[in-house]
């Protein structure tokens, strides 16, 4: 069962595909062909399918929960599943595939191991694969499994199946680095090829889809290389619980990257001051090392002025340090991006205002190419833009650092979150001025 | 050397430091948080939660309960302790107290209170000026909870709009407000029931003992097992209970029971069960064949019932 002994794997993963790919049914035929589903879960799909199904079984209905979804047949937003087997804990994000929902595939995918995009065997790759697979390399999604779902209607044809994944093979190194690409002929709806291997693919040597999902190799995807620290919020007690910490001043965050080791040296940016961890402090006890992403609170060797925004990082690989950023945007709102309008932006802990100063390209989602200075960009356009702000930011590239190159913009006044953006890799590291902190 | 495998975090750990994160983002964005604490098992952990993201110092945000008044009586003593404990304040805003100042009216032939928390919490959230209340929200307890966000939007009426949410990218949440809107938090989001109970058991957090195996008086109605109402006290008042009593043609029976979730007395359905300890409970999650909210009357109400409370803006 799910609670074991053994530390459990956690893994994330997201599904898109267009309308009618069966995506819904994919996640419902995970839940209960692997015995995930309940007693009463069943009985209520039991109850819809006698209204609705003509007496079938409709496993859509498990993930499309809400009334407006099942009365327009569609699933309008994400929806988070959670399912265990001995081996790994399972978070899905069942992401809509409607054209005018990208955003949500956005949102689903970003924390996202894997993703998985579905193609209609009968259909073969459309505009809408394309752009899922290019969403899912834009967000540096590791790992990626093509879903070539209703093989039954295609009578399990190899050709069929091999005609689309040469097709997609064709475009994907356009993209840039999955860490690894599985195709898996399957019906969903029959659940052959999801949790047990089908007898109809004689042809196919290669896993079912839980069983890739139970053994894809994630541990490496957390990111241990240079330490990233954003201070989220200075824990200086006014009555502290322990008497003994009146003089406590903590910067308590999450670990953006990286390793921390009582001792070690930091810079505080962007003030440039080096200084030393004197403590690594949590409810459990002081740690002599903390990791990504664990929450942490540190303190540190002098008393700096440090508030929320502030980033420390290790002295041996610096991040950059601008007011004029680029980088690419999936904008997410019906009013399209301006240039000249100043958003708020929100990165790591910190948000500035910022006003978008041009628009560089626009990513055509047929070609995959980028098209030159677009008029606008609207809502579900990626696109290359860049951005002066009213402070400095603290930044590495998101493609090195996903937390630490990751921001959004927020319409001012309607307070709409607007765009996902990624940012360009620094040219150059921040250059702190003054060194060693000296009283 | 160290060993790259000592740097991984098992499930509950990932879980955990998430909602850390979240807690941090609330007492950094916002104003006037809340945190709601009934003294149920999710918010326990919330306390937990909050714990090790505020410490040493004082949690930055007081306690706020909505009662219906027709609460076990263990868990409000367990609430109350629990809050005295922590150092919290702790504020309660009573269905009963709501009825006298008009913000709600009873329903007639409507013997449950669950609808009228609604008006009751809007009405705290604004006496208080709260912009955030943080709650033990769970996405994998219901179709309708499956689609919200951490940071949940409510407009100034206190209403949820499912197809107008903002999106949330990374761990980047989006806590802008104009006067009057608020926001619900729910740093629970990714937890599922075991993973609630294993926290317990890793934390050795103390619940309500009616969660353990007890014997108790319960009668048979819509095929649960609910728990006898308190005796009526005071007769030259109404009955607060009336219509929660067994019926004469409703089994009474004593039992070993205890409670999987709870809501209050009305609305919980006790389920059997030998389980006296964590462990035991664990196994019992383990081997379940029903969902949590199985035993939910107030979810059995329409297939929407949780997607119509969440848009008039229960939690």
């Amino acid at each position: 069962m799910s609670h074991s002994q053994h530390p459990i794997e956690l893994l994330r993963f997201n599904t898109c595909g267009s309308v009618d790919d069966g995506k819904s049914t994919l996640i419902g035929r995970l839940l209960y062909d692997s015995k995930n589903l309940m007693e009463d879960q069943i009985e209520a799909l039991e109850r819809s399918a006698d209204i609705t199904g003509g007496g079938m079984i409709n496993l859509a209905n498990l993930t499309d929960g809400l009334r407006a979804e099942r009365e327009q047949g569609i699933t309008i937003d994400v929806a988070y599943r959670y399912f265990a087997t001995p081996k790994r804990k399972f978070i899905v994000a069942d992401t809509p595939g409607h054209v005018q929902y990208t955003r949500n595939m956005v949102t689903g995918a970003s924390t996202a191991n894997l993703s998985i995009v579905l193609v209609d065997a009968r259909q073969g790759v459309i505009e809408q694969t394309r752009r899922h697979t290019f969403i899912a390399a834009l967000l540096g999604i590791p790992h990626l499994v093509i879903a070539v779902n209703k093989m039954d209607l295609v009578e399990w044809k190899e050709e069929r199946y091999q005609e689309i994944r040469d097709e997609i093979e064709a475009f994907l190194p356009k993209l840039g680095a999955f860490r690894d690409v599985k195709f898996i002929p399957m019906s969903a709806l029959d659940g052959d090829n999801v949790v047990d291997l089908s007898k109809k693919t004689p042809w196919y040597d290669g896993p079912s889809l839980l069983s890739h999902l139970e053994t894809v190799h994630i541990a490496s995807d957390r990111n241990l290389n240079a330490f990233r620290f954003p201070v989220q919020w200075v824990n200086r007690p006014n009555n502290p619980t322990d008497q003994k910490l009146h003089d406590f001043r903590g910067l308590s965050g999450q670990i953006a990257s990286g390793i921390v080791r009582k001792g070690q040296e930091v810079v505080v940016l962007p003030a440039g001051i080096k200084t030393k961890v004197a403590d690594i402090w949590t409810y459990d006890g002081s740690l002599d090392e903390a990791f990504c992403p664990q929450s942490v609170t540190l303190c540190l060797e002098h008393d700096i002025d440090i508030s929320r925004g502030d980033m420390l990082v290790g002295v041996d690989s610096l991040p950059g340090r601008s007011s004029e950023l680029s980088g690419r945007v999936c904008w997410m709102h019906a009013r399209p991006l301006s240039p000249g309008k100043k958003y708020f932006l929100k990165h790591a802990t910190q948000t500035v205002q910022a006003i978008v100063t041009k628009l560089d390209s626009r990513i055509n989602m047929t070609t995959l190419e980028a098209d030159p200075d677009p008029a606008a960009l609207g809502i579900n356009d990626i696109g290359g833009i860049r951005l002066k702000t009213a402070k400095p930011v603290i930044f590495d590239g998101y493609t090195t650092n996903h937390l630490t190159g990751a921001f959004i913009l927020i319409e001012q006044g309607t307070n709409a979150t607007v765009a996902a953006g990624m940012l360009t890799a620094p040219t150059e590291a921040a250059k702190p001025e003054y060194s060693d902190f000296a009283i | 050397m160290f060993k790259m495998s000592s740097y991984h975090l098992d499930h509950l750990q990932y879980l955990e430091t998430e909602a850390i994160h979240v807690m941090r983002e609330v007492a950094a964005e916002f104003e006037r948080p809340a945190l709601l604490f009934s003294g149920g098992k999710d918010s326990i952990c919330l306390l937990r939660l909050a714990e090790k993201a505020f410490r040493p110092s004082d949690l930055p945000m007081p306690f706020l309960n909505v009662e219906t008044g027709h609460e076990f009586p263990e868990l409000l003593e367990f609430r109350d302790r629990r809050a005295k404990e922590l150092g919290a304040k702790l504020i309660v805003r009573t269905v009963d107290e709501a009825f006298k100042k008009g913000i709600a009216h009873p329903t007639p032939g409507q013997v449950s209170r669950n609808q009228l928390q609604i008006p009751v919490l809007l009405a705290a959230i604004e006496e208080f000026q709260f912009d955030c209340a943080i709650g033990g929200a769970r996405r994998d307890e219901e179709k309708a909870r499956a689609k919200e966000r951490f940071f949940s939007f409510r407009d100034s009426f206190g209403q949820w709009d499912p197809k107008n949410q903002r999106p949330e990218i990374w761990n980047l949440y989006n806590a802008k407000l104009n006067p009057g809107e608020n926001m619900r938090v729910f740093p629970l989001s990714n937890w599922t029931e075991m993973d609630v109970w294993e926290y317990i058991k890793k934390e050795k957090l103390e619940v309500p003992n009616i969660y353990f195996s007890h014997e108790r008086e319960c009668f048979r109605r819509g095929g649960q097992w609910i728990p006898i109402p308190p005796p009526h006290g005071d007769s030259s008042k109404p009955d607060p209970y009336a219509g929660a009593r067994p019926k004469p043609n409703e089994p009474v029976k004593k039992l070993v029971v205890r409670v999987r979730t709870i809501a209050d007395m009305i609305s919980t359905g006790m389920i059997e069960s030998p389980a006296d300890s964590v462990e035991d409970i664990i196994a019992e999650v383990a081997a379940a064949r029903v969902t949590e909210r199985g035993t939910r009357a107030d979810d059995k109400a329409s297939e929407a019932a949780m997607e119509d409370r969440k848009k008039a803006g229960y939690f």
